[in-house]
């Protein structure tokens, strides 16, 4: 069967560079500190894919993305710490539940909320994302072991660079998929013209709510991999700023590109972690002024972004 | 029954405060159809513009809100001419990404000890508090310079929106930029007039929220922008009687949730609100809706 | 056979009644011409007829059956298909991927497999492409087939509007305005092309047009609206003689012929 060739050839080299990862890690011949940083660009991609899928691919615009990271994280990690133990197939099972409880959140959320245009569905979403974060404080109320504004703690570190590297290539292989295939030409149609879209027989509704649950599930699988990686989940690293984070990443990498959110992903998270490291003890704040200056900079020469159309070989569509 | 009335004269103190800022945020989206994120951050340099005033100068009231109106209008006719003019063209997502960046850089940029700084600074009231009984509810000075001030300043802006030249030029390239500009409309002095009117309106808020919550801090803006963004949806993005609405749905559900659920939640009821008030009517509660032509 | 078949349709706007009670229908493989003033209302009754509007009142059916109000997904895989006045192509696609997305409605693989990249993907992929560019090459359009729409010059954006509406497999195809912004010579190929596609497609065709040379050349009768209702109907040679009309739109020079 031809089925599933592709997806193989796809994530063989993913597999390798997480094997050889894990082992480089394993010899402590990589600063531990850079491995997780590492890990971090690598979740942080998978969510970025995710908005880029909702944001780049279908035209939604929706700043609440990490209310949806923030449900993934908080789902596996109260499911793996009440009843997982360290048991590896568990881990994945509390992943995939954190995915699958940011997907029926987003269904909800966007039933109401996808009937909306453009502006007004950011705003929709940006306070649908503040709302979580009022509820992420409060949590502790209703579910003790979540720990509302004190932090949720005592969660095992499961995410190794292996489950990393391997959720970004499925993650990669999944929207690149899609994405060249009838459904992926969908949900740029309706970017493009929704009108003309539902014209030409595309039930825009249904599709759109197929780009946002699909892109958002990317934020909870993504979430609960952050989770197991930082072990303490705090409110405050599910708020408004985070989804702007993410946003900024998409769009400097080049809406609907997925080489670009890749690169933008890394290139963020290491160009953050790299300044702390370069500037001297007491600049370190400095950070936070010379990269708005940057991105201001970067708009200005380039509004489409990084990248344009072109992708990696890797993420191109199949050959005529 | 006293209780529930006292709430609401705090509820329109803020509210007020929070019309202050929407009224830039309409404006500004009225016009160029941005929303321009740093706008809570314009508010933020006026209120330390009241502190330093006060502080260090010891000036009178009436001038300092002046410094607060040209610092701010100056600030934000600087942010226009350097991040968002050049976008003017551009795909409306670069505008806001810049937006973004802009209000990154002032909160953290101000934040710098050889600036601002970056603790809570304490804001010297320039009077002192009194306070009188109205029927069992009292009322202090502070609401009251607060309620004036801002009703001044809405007459003022309704004069100069309605009753002035520059107004109805103001009008006419929110309507359709191109043609105002081939009608003689000078666009681009009446963008940067814009941006001005709205962030003086935001410094004047600075100040007034500086005095009656005297705490300063350079990220003080953040929430209050928001909220004040959000009360201009509420009231139907680009409508001037609209965003001075919504701001005072949102203060006051501010300051009954506080009173009586738990101010833990007062953020999250805010938006609540307007999810479901964007549901019913998707263009706000005085919008109007733009029909696309097919 | 009476393919499509409308009554009494109304539609306001704000103050203005841009449907008025229209009355239309369709028979099968006619070639009908609606002409009539700006802002008669021919673009909103395609708008009412293909979901994008729902009527005040009044009702639209094919074959029979009733499609009012219907969203404009379904009503197009009822068989209607159209382009529009002011070109909606998708702007950062390819020709190849503008035409194939209309092809979406009758894909033969689902989602999943075309994650996991199963035959059944390939094949149906295969058989889309080929479709397209039979289609494409009815538009001699083949050749750009990997140029984004908004590169296109103007007169081959129309002809792709065309092939895209072409693609879901219409049994009926609204034009609006397919020979605007055309050139004499242009106009003229375009007539023969209607034409044709017509015969082998074996459409029911209702088109918009301001060219009277086109609307008068190629026609079999016409529907003259003025001020949203149907003013006058007949076979051009009638039309060009109604006083009613001449009075509202053709003007002096309708002895002319154009």
């Amino acid at each position: 069967m031809k089925a599933l060739l592709q997806p193989a050839r796809f994530l063989a080299p993913f597999a390798v560079a997480a094997a050889s990862g894990t082992f480089l890690a394993a010899a402590g011949a990589v600063n531990p500190y850079w491995i997780q940083i590492f890990q971090l660009a690598c979740i942080t991609a998978v969510s970025a894919l995710g908005l880029n899928v909702i944001y780049g691919f279908t035209g939604l615009f929706s700043l609440g993305h990490a209310a949806f990271y923030g449900i993934g994280a908080y789902t596996a990690a109260f499911l793996m710490k009440s009843y997982g133990g360290d048991s590896q197939l568990f881990f994945l099972a509390s992943l995939l539940a954190g995915g699958a409880g940011a997907a029926l959140v987003a269904w909800l959320v966007g039933l109401p909320a996808l009937r909306l245009t453009s502006d007004y569905l950011g705003i929709a979403t940006l306070g649908f994302g503040i709302i979580m974060k009022v509820l992420f404080d409060n949590a502790d109320s209703f579910l003790p072991q979540l720990g509302g504004a004190r932090g949720m703690t005592g969660i095992a570190k499961m995410t190794g660079f292996a489950w990393a590297v391997m959720f970004l290539g499925v993650s990669l292989l999944a929207v690149r998929n899609l994405i060249h295939s009838s459904y992926g030409r969908a949900l740029l149609s309706i970017r493009e013209d929704e009108v003309a879209a539902g014209s030409m027989g595309i039930d825009t509704f249904r599709y759109k709510m197929a780009g946002f649950v699909i892109g958002c599930s990317f934020a909870g699988l993504a979430g609960g991999l952050y989770a197991h990686l930082y072990v303490f989940l705090h409110p405050s690293n599910f708020d408004f700023f985070k989804s702007v984070d993410v946003l900024i990443i998409v769009v400097l990498g080049g809406l609907g590109n997925m080489s670009g959110t890749l690169i933008a992903s890394f290139g963020w998270i290491f160009l953050l972690e790299g300044l702390r490291v370069i500037l001297p003890p007491g600049y370190i704040e400095l950070r936070w002024v010379l990269i708005p200056v940057l991105l201001i900079v970067t708009m200005l020469q380039r509004p489409q972004g990084l990248f344009g159309i072109r992708e990696f070989p890797l993420l191109r569509g199949d050959p005529e | 029954m006293e209780v529930f009335l006292q709430q609401v004269v705090n509820g329109l103190q803020i509210g007020f405060v929070y019309a202050l800022i929407a009224l830039g945020y309409t404006m500004v989206y009225g016009i160029v159809r941005l929303i321009n994120f740093a706008h809570g951050d314009v508010f933020m340099v006026g209120a330390f513009i009241g502190l330093y005033a006060i502080e260090r100068c010891n000036l009178p009231l009436p001038v300092i809100f002046l410094l607060a109106v040209f610092g701010c209008a100056l600030l934000a006719v600087a942010m226009e001419r350097v991040a968002y003019r050049p976008l003017r063209g551009a795909p409306k997502i670069a505008s806001l990404i810049t937006a973004i960046g802009v209000s990154l850089f002032l909160e953290y940029f101000t934040a710098l000890r050889q600036v601002f700084g970056p603790n809570f600074y304490s804001f010297p009231r320039p009077f002192a508090v009194s306070s009188w009984e109205v029927r069992n509810i009292s009322l202090t000075n502070i609401q009251a310079i607060i309620f004036f001030v801002t009703i001044f300043c809405l007459g003022l802006l309704q004069f100069i929106v309605h009753r002035t030249r520059l107004g109805r030029a103001m009008r006419a390239v929110s309507y359709d930029h191109v043609t105002a500009g081939l009608m003689g409309v000078n666009v681009d002095l009446v963008i940067s007039l814009t941006f001005g009117l709205g962030a003086a309106l935001a410094g004047v808020g600075g100040v007034l929220y500086g005095i009656a919550y005297p705490q300063v801090n350079t990220f003080m803006g953040v929430m209050p922008g928001l909220k004040a963004f959000t009360a201009a949806v509420l009231g139907g993005i680009g409508s001037i009687p609209g965003a001075v609405l919504g701001a005072l749905i949102m203060g006051q559900s501010e300051t009954l949730t506080s009173a009586y659920l738990s101010s833990t939640y007062r953020d999250g009821i805010a938006f609540l609100i307007l999810i479901l008030v964007l549901l019913l009517r998707p263009t706000g509660i005085l919008g109007t809706s733009r029909t696309e032509k097919v | 056979m009476i393919l499509l078949e409308a009554h009494g349709l109304a539609k306001r706007f704000g103050g203005i009644n841009a449907l008025n009670g229209v009355d239309l229908h369709l028979r099968e493989g006619e070639l009908v011409g609606m002409i009539g003033p700006n802002g008669s209302g021919k673009t909103t009754l395609f708008n009412v007829i293909t979901g994008i509007y729902r009527p005040d009142r009044g009702s639209v059916a094919v074959e029979g059956k009733p499609i009012t109000g219907l969203p404009p997904h379904r009503i197009s895989r009822l068989g209607i298909a159209r382009t529009f006045q002011n070109i909606r192509l998708f702007k950062n696609l390819s020709v190849m991927d503008n035409v194939g997305t209309a092809c979406h409605s009758h894909v033969r693989y689902g989602p999943v497999s075309a994650v996991c990249r199963a035959e059944r993907f390939y094949e149906g992929e295969r058989e889309l492409r080929d479709k397209v560019l039979d289609l494409l090459s009815l538009f001699s359009l083949q050749d750009r087939r990997g140029e984004l729409a908004k590169n296109l010059p103007y007169g081959d954006q129309r002809r792709l509007e065309i092939a895209r509406a072409l693609a879901s497999e219409p049994k009926i195809l609204l034009l609006d305005e397919p020979a605007a912004g055309m050139n004499p010579s242009e106009v003229g190929k375009l007539m023969e092309f209607i034409l044709e596609i017509r015969d082998r497609h074996r459409l029911t065709i209702l088109l918009i047009e301001h060219q009277m040379r086109l609307v008068m050349g190629i026609c079999e009768r016409l529907v003259v609206m003025d001020f949203g209702e149907v003013i006058a109907r007949g076979t051009p040679q009638e039309i060009r003689s109604d006083p009613r009309v001449i009075e509202a739109y053709l003007g002096q020079d309708s002895s002319k012929g154009n």
